[in-house]
């Protein structure tokens, strides 16, 4: 299930003081990833009457990417090319109020509305006609080819990891061939001392047999006692080490059905926890989302953009990834309609605490106001969700032990402030002190 | 000790001949041990394959491969919703209020349910809401989760889809209308308006339809007789708080008399305020509740009680009635006949004798006192059976003039008691159906057996009492596929929609002034409470045929229905098998009561044996017409009238349960013509019964410091001291209170919150309910009869029932202390061990006393119990290592071992062992496993969610938020919970009355559990 260190290794931490030294001097190639740049050039395309595509775009994206895309259907139908199927008049009366066409019998505007599922358009009266001309202008650009640059951006994070694998190498292999040297050159200086000795005459005094090491060694007995004594305490050390992490699942991240990216969500798109995990400040658990959660945003986002991908992840993979969430949910995307077909996504669970070990999320997320990542780690960065926390209970008990309780505007703890800080003498009260070692506050 | 008695396991040990006596004499096993078989064959054990050394190997390696494959944690899945309700979140209890009545208990209820499934039953506490739950509606939660639930309809047998049952009920009632056969509905009461008129409907429709209603433990005498007299088939709603005397003949009103649920009304005049509380006479058979709650208990047969009903006529209303009340009984009836004149309108008196006459009499001595308590306003709608028409169906059954015959709610096969009558006749009935939640004894033999969903997955509505209106609104969607019956009547009728539509429909006539929704989440509605029109009757010549009836020959076998079990619908429940009846304390059985000087004359005999369970002795019961009722299980019990003997219904039953919970007899075969009281005769039978009762019955010797108990002319009079003294202790050779000395430096309570649990022995009725909330909220494990015999049961909270032989504790003390010499003191003791013939009861609930001294907690070696500032002794289970010193060190022997492995156990084969039984689990509370000692944490998880709920919200928490379950379920008031360092809760008031004292005060405890001396107004 797992893969679990012994969290006292030596081993460990000299492995990674070692790694550590040797990315020192690699990181400085990891700083050339450059932005992907947007490759298509906004004034190129084609614009009639001097309408500004790049406003356009603007307008595009404030006002109709909710519904709208420029190559797919999403709520609404695409929108590449419409000046092409449409009339520019018309178009305006439709974008300014288009339900009032729809009931004036306009036979255009019954048409578009029906082949949508009936879906009402919002009407924009803001927008003036220069506004929606600039927008068909947007919408009118010919689709850009996927950026070159795009490759060139791959390009660097790529070869910056080959090029630190093939520096370890040359360096490892210039090292080992040092020594080699060394010992070569200690041998033959060796020879040539010897061969000198003899030259000179010099009788090498033969080696009078003396005792083995080991047994000189077995016969002291103290020394016998002390390594002994030494190995037990060393062995009980580890064995030690070794039952104490049973159970204890840190840094465990399974393979998920679902390849949910938290740097994509949480990092790059700076979506706010507890907009998917709400229940956190309420209940006991955090909660996974329902996938209605996800159709929030996923209903008009169907495929990541170019940048999204990583060299690990492509963009293909991503966009299968959300297929996977459409099956789950049921959600046709070409036909922008719930099939009513659903599949539950059995997500695995990371965080196991013991059945006799009672959490709240909202105690800690709502009264203390703690950060979600205190506990669960950067998860902004997380590509593939982990336990960050070892989740012991000497874990638990340390925070609760140097946590100051956040007390300010809570009128609950008005009075046992009042009366704690002055037993204590304290005017900020640690979790310990409220209470929060005891046993049954956690275990029932 | 030793002793020369002869103690024995079997009878068969007592006959000299038998030959298995000589074997076990000589063996420990009858039967050989077939070591030969095993071993005898040399030949084969050489030349196998398998060496020693082999088999060594073999247990080695798997041993290893078993240690390492249990390091690998599991895999756990999280699913969440596709698309999540708004108002579901998960970890989050969300809370539903209904209504619900079940043909026998009815209540106003709040669901909780968590993540969409009901785990507790909780009182509805809104105004309007009067009925609270018993410990039988606490339990009916595990009810819906019962595994022997009957899933999908049946037709003849076998599984059947809900179309063929319509179709085939559909061509049965045409078929009887073209053959000119009867069609009849038989049904529980219903008390739900909707439902009437659905059958009235029905009825309408199909001219040759009939209703008939049949309670299975009828008061159809008492509707009689209101009926009579104000022209209503209804019940008198009393109210005992407006009570300052009751007389009670016969009438177990703390218990089911007429469906039950006076006990808040009553316990509300019995703490004495003002140095005033009720005075309660009770003149029974049988010791009830309701008895043991009496100030005055005078223990009677039926037959003297009528006479004694009649007497307290004349003394009320000054008639003339000859009487024969026997001598020894008339200065009592007398006394409190004239108490009760004197009361006037304070004064109010019931009955429960099954005869009419009897009946009248109450009610005409009700109006002649204008009794307050008394009220024709809002009569109860919960009984309405009538015996006659039941008796007529049965015999038009067996004429074969029932065509089609659709029951629900009823299982006629078990509890009518002439149960031949109606199998012979249901033969004859063309289409049988029967709606029932269980394949029970009547399904079984019915042509349809129609699966109705449990009344947490139903819509209804419901009145309980007139003018009042409740709605039962389903908690979670149906488990099975099942149907209401009342949908089937819908589209019998020929009408569209749902059920919920229809009731919804007829609701806006009803709930005036108020909508739809505002009802359906206060889950009641009171209207326009109407009274009936005074009438009379001819009570002097009712007075007159009463005292002229006839004693029943031989033993007078009144029969009753228990705390635990009531009309025996949820025998599968094993909360409620395992409820130890609160007068006897025994589980998982019923039983015949005789009084000790019955016991005596028929050589009958309980007897404690050497492994602490109690054996009993069996009896023969045969009626007047010659039935017999073989091998019932005897308890001798103290208060039970000479002559009488008692007997519960609602066990015996064999259909639809677990092996586990067939257990008891079938009384309801001798509840001939519904009455309660029928003629016997009693012989002792051979064997001993071994019973599960959870507390010896023996006497408090004296030792008042566990029960304190008091007149109320003394507390009135004298000082606290005298009433509730302190125990005093040598320190320094002067005399000191108890608990003024200490061992131990104490820490400092005063800063948050410190709970205290205060239970007033006044107010208790022991009821029961608290026990079985206290299960629900806890996952208290189920563990059995025999572990019950063994003393391991697991209540977390018990109600401890002492009988008292003199009537005060001051008298015992004072025979104790005027003990000279061996000789007296044996012949003293031997003469306080006797329970009395009518002793005294209290009840005392007890769980752990979270004492701030918790001798539990110094003996612990792994510090698994420890002490929390709130007041709270908190047990770690996952630091217990079972070794069982605190259980012996604690002096309330409240802690409870986990023996074995309750859960998921094919051994415990109870609620605990099925996916569905599991459903009911608290996921806030822990289950615990094998080796583990567990005990009352004072629902330390509820009041940890109130402090977060003051918390998110920013405010301090409010006096009377704090709640455990059993505070939560007790409606009397007996039990109060709350935090002492808020000086004004009612439970810092409460914790400083002069009334308060603590378990075994002169121990040092210190404990956070206060009780509250009983006063008595004798």
């Amino acid at each position: 299930m797992k893969k679990v260190g012994n969290h006292n290794s030596i081993s460990r931490k000299l492995f990674f003081s070692i790694a550590l030294m040797l990315s020192i001097s690699f990181t400085s190639f990891a700083q050339e990833a450059t932005p992907a740049v947007d490759a298509a050039a906004p004034d190129a395309a084609a614009t009639s009457q001097g309408a500004d595509p790049v406003k356009g775009k603007e307008l595009f994206n404030a006002n109709c990417a909710a519904c709208h895309k420029l190559d797919a259907k999403a709520t609404g139908p695409m929108l590449r090319g419409i000046a092409a199927k449409y009339d520019a008049s018309w178009l305006h009366k439709w974008v300014r109020n288009s339900s009032e066409l729809i009931k004036s019998g306009d036979a255009q505007a019954v048409k578009v509305y029906e082949e949508n599922n009936k879906a009402v358009m919002s009407a924009f009266p803001q927008l003036t006609d220069g506004d929606i001309d600039n927008i068909i202008a947007y919408t009118s650009e010919p689709k850009a080819e996927a950026p070159k640059a795009a490759t060139a951006t791959e390009a660097v994070p790529g070869t910056a990891p080959s090029d630190s694998g093939v520096s370890n190498n040359i360096i490892l292999g210039a090292l080992s061939l040092v020594m080699f040297i060394l010992v070569v050159m200690l041998f033959l200086v060796n020879k040539v001392l010897s061969k000198v000795a003899k030259a000179n005459g010099i009788e090498v005094a033969p080696k009078t047999p003396t005792t083995p090491i080991w047994k000189a060694f077995a016969r002291n007995q103290f020394l016998v006692l002390v390594s002994a004594v030494f190995l037990l305490l060393a062995s009980a050390y580890f064995v030690y080490g070794f039952l104490m992490q049973i159970g204890v699942d840190q840094d465990y991240a399974p393979i998920q059905p679902i390849h949910y990216s938290h740097r994509i969500h949480a990092g790059s798109n700076g979506i706010s926890c507890k907009y998917c995990h709400s229940s956190a400040r309420v209940s006991k658990h955090s909660g996974i989302p329902s996938l209605n959660v996800c159709m929030n945003c996923h209903k008009s986002i169907a495929e990541v953009s170019d940048t999204t991908a990583t060299p690990e992840y492509s963009k293909a993979f991503y966009d299968a990834e959300i297929q996977k969430l459409y099956k789950a949910v049921g959600w046709d995307a070409t036909n922008q309609k719930y099939t009513g077909k659903t599949e539950p996504v059995k997500w695995i669970r990371i965080h196991n605490l013991p059945s006799f070990v009672y959490f709240n999320h909202s105690q800690h997320v709502n009264v203390a106001g703690i950060e979600c990542q205190t506990c669960h780690g950067p998860v902004q960065e997380y590509e593939i969700q982990k336990q960050f926390a070892p989740l012991t209970m000497g874990w638990c008990i340390n925070c609760h032990r140097k946590t100051e309780v956040k007390m300010e505007g809570n009128e609950y703890y008005t009075k046992i402030h009042e009366q704690l800080s002055k037993k204590y003498g304290v005017d900020k009260l640690t979790a310990a002190q409220m209470g929060g070692l005891e046993c049954g506050k956690c275990h029932y | 000790m030793s002793s020369n008695k002869k103690y024995w396991k079997s009878v068969e040990e007592l006959d000299k001949n038998s030959s298995i006596v000589e074997a076990l004499k000589n063996n420990e096993f009858v039967e050989e041990i077939p070591t030969d078989e095993f071993l005898g064959n040399s030949d084969a054990l050489s030349s196998s394959s398998t060496s020693r050394r082999d088999f060594l190997k073999y247990v080695g390696f798997s041993t290893a491969a078993a240690t390492l494959a249990a390091c690998e944690g599991p895999v756990n899945k999280s699913i969440p919703y596709v698309l999540q309700p708004e108002q579901i979140i998960p970890g989050v209890a969300d809370y539903y209020a209904t209504s619900v009545f079940d043909g026998f208990d009815f209540a106003n209820l709040l669901i909780k349910t968590r993540e969409g499934r009901p785990i507790k039953i909780d009182n509805n506490t809104i105004a309007g809401a009067k009925f609270s739950a018993n410990a039988r509606i606490h339990a009916s939660i595990l009810s819906l989760y019962d595994s022997m639930r009957l899933k999908e309809p049946k037709v003849e047998g076998k599984n059947a889809a809900w179309s063929v049952v319509d179709s085939k009920i559909k061509s049965s009632i045409a078929d009887a209308a073209a053959k000119g056969g009867q069609v009849v509905l038989l049904t529980n009461t219903l008390a739900s308006p909707s439902t009437e008129k659905l059958i009235a409907e029905f009825i309408g429709k199909n001219p040759n339809a009939k209703h008939v209603i049949y309670d299975a433990v009828s008061s159809s005498e008492a509707l009689d007789a209101f009926e009579t007299v104000y022209g209503e088939r209804a019940l008198v709603d009393y109210d005992f708080s407006k009570a300052s005397l009751i007389v009670s003949v016969g009438a177990d009103f703390l218990g089911d008399w007429q469906g039950g649920g006076y006990d808040s009304s009553y316990t509300q005049g019995r703490v004495p305020k003002a140095g005033k509380m009720s005075r309660h006479f009770q003149l029974e058979a049988n010791m009830t509740l309701s008895g043991a709650a009496a100030d005055k208990r005078l223990p009677m047969s039926t037959a003297n009680q009528k006479q004694a009903l009649v007497h307290i006529y004349n003394v009320v209303t000054g008639s003339a009635v000859s009487v024969s009340l026997e001598d020894k009984f008339k200065a009592e009836v007398t006394k409190a006949a004239q108490q009760l004149k004197a009361a006037g309108s304070q004064g109010v008196l019931v009955s429960g004798i099954s005869d009419k006459n009897a009946q009248l009499l109450v009610l005409a001595i009700n109006q002649a006192l204008a009794s307050e308590a008394f009220s024709t306003l809002g009569v109860r709608q919960i009984r309405k059976g009538s015996n006659v028409k039941v008796a007529q169906l049965v015999a038009d059954m067996k004429a074969g003039s029932v065509h089609t015959l659709i029951m629900s709610g009823v299982n006629p096969v078990y509890t009518l008691a002439d149960s031949a009558a109606f199998v012979e006749g249901l033969k004859k009935v063309k289409t049988s159906v029967a709606f029932s939640l269980k394949e029970d004894e009547t399904a079984l033999l019915s042509t349809v057996a129609a699966a109705v969903p449990h009344y947490l997955e139903s819509w209804n509505d419901v009145s309980f009492t007139k003018g009042t209106y409740g709605i039962t609104q389903p908690a979670i969607r149906p488990l099975f596929n099942t149907k209401q019956f009342q949908d089937v009547l819908l589209s019998l009728n020929g009408l569209s929609g749902t059920f919920y539509e229809y009731i919804k429909g007829n609701a806006s006539a009803t709930i005036v002034g108020s909508s739809w929704n505002k009802v359906l989440h206060d889950g009641v509605f009171v209207g326009v409470i109407s009274s009936v029109s005074a009438g009379s009757a001819d009570y002097s010549a009712a007075a007159s045929a009463l005292a002229q009836s006839k004693p029943v020959q031989g033993l007078e076998l009144v029969l009753y229905t228990k705390t635990g079990m009531g009309d025996g619908q949820q025998a599968n429940n094993p909360w409620l098998q395992e409820f130890p009846d609160p007068i006897t304390r025994v589980s998982w059985d019923n039983y015949v009561t005789v009084s000790n000087a019955d016991a005596k004359k028929y050589e009958l005999s309980n007897e404690i044996v050497a492994n602490g369970g109690l054996n009993g002795s069996y009896a023969t019961i045969t009626t007047a017409d010659g039935l017999k009722l073989e091998n019932v299980p005897v308890i001798v019990q103290p208060g039970q009238a000479v002559g009488t003997i008692g007997l519960a219904l609602g066990y015996g039953r064999k259909a639809a349960l677990k092996e586990e919970m067939v257990v008891g007899l079938n009384a309801y075969a001798l509840y001939k013509g519904f009455n309660t009281v029928q003629s016997v005769t009693l012989a002792k039978a051979g064997g001993e019964h071994e019973f599960a009762c959870v507390q010896g019955q023996k006497t408090l010797m004296g030792r008042g410091d566990i029960i304190k108990e008091t007149s109320l002319e003394i507390f009135n009079t004298k000082d606290a001291k005298v009433w509730n003294e302190q125990p005093m202790v040598s320190l320094d050779h002067k005399e000191v209170e108890a608990t003024k000395v200490d061992l131990w430096d104490s820490f400092d309570r005063s800063t948050g919150h410190h709970f205290n649990l205060s239970i007033d022995l006044n107010a208790c009725t022991g009821c029961g309910a608290c026990v079985i909330a206290c299960h629900a909220e806890n996952n208290v494990p189920v563990v059995g009869k025999s572990e019950v015999r063994r003393s391991r049961d697991m209540h977390w909270l018990r109600i401890d029932r002492y009988y008292s032989s003199e009537s005060t504790f001051e008298g015992d003390n004072e025979r104790k202390e005027n003990i000279a010499g061996l000789s007296s003191s044996l012949s003293t003791f031997n003469e306080m061990e006797k329970a009395g013939d009518n002793p005294q009861v209290s009840f005392q609930p007890v769980m752990c006393q979270h004492c701030n001294h918790a001798p539990c907690e110094t003996v612990c070696p792994v510090a698994a119990t420890s002490h929390s500032r709130q007041g709270q002794n908190h047990m770690a289970y996952n630091r217990c290592v079972g070794t069982r010193y605190c259980a012996n060190n604690c002096p309330y022997k409240v802690r409870r071992f986990n023996w074995f492995l309750y859960n998921k156990n094919s051994e415990f084969d109870y609620h605990m062992n099925d996916d569905l039984g599991r459903m009911v689990l608290n996921p806030d509370v822990n289950v615990r496993s094998r080796g583990v000692m567990e005990k009352c944490s004072m629902c330390i998880q509820m009041t940890q969610a109130t402090i977060l709920k003051a918390k998110n919200e920013g405010r301090p928490v409010v006096d009377g938020e704090f709640q455990t379950a059993c505070s939560n379920a007790c409606s009397n008031g007996a039990m109060k919970f709350g935090d002492v360092n808020d000086t004004e809760a009612v439970i810092a008031k409460l914790a400083a009355d002069e009334r308060m004292y603590h378990l075994l005060e002169h121990v040092g405890t210190k404990p956070n559990v206060i009780y509250h001396v009983k006063v008595r107004n004798t």
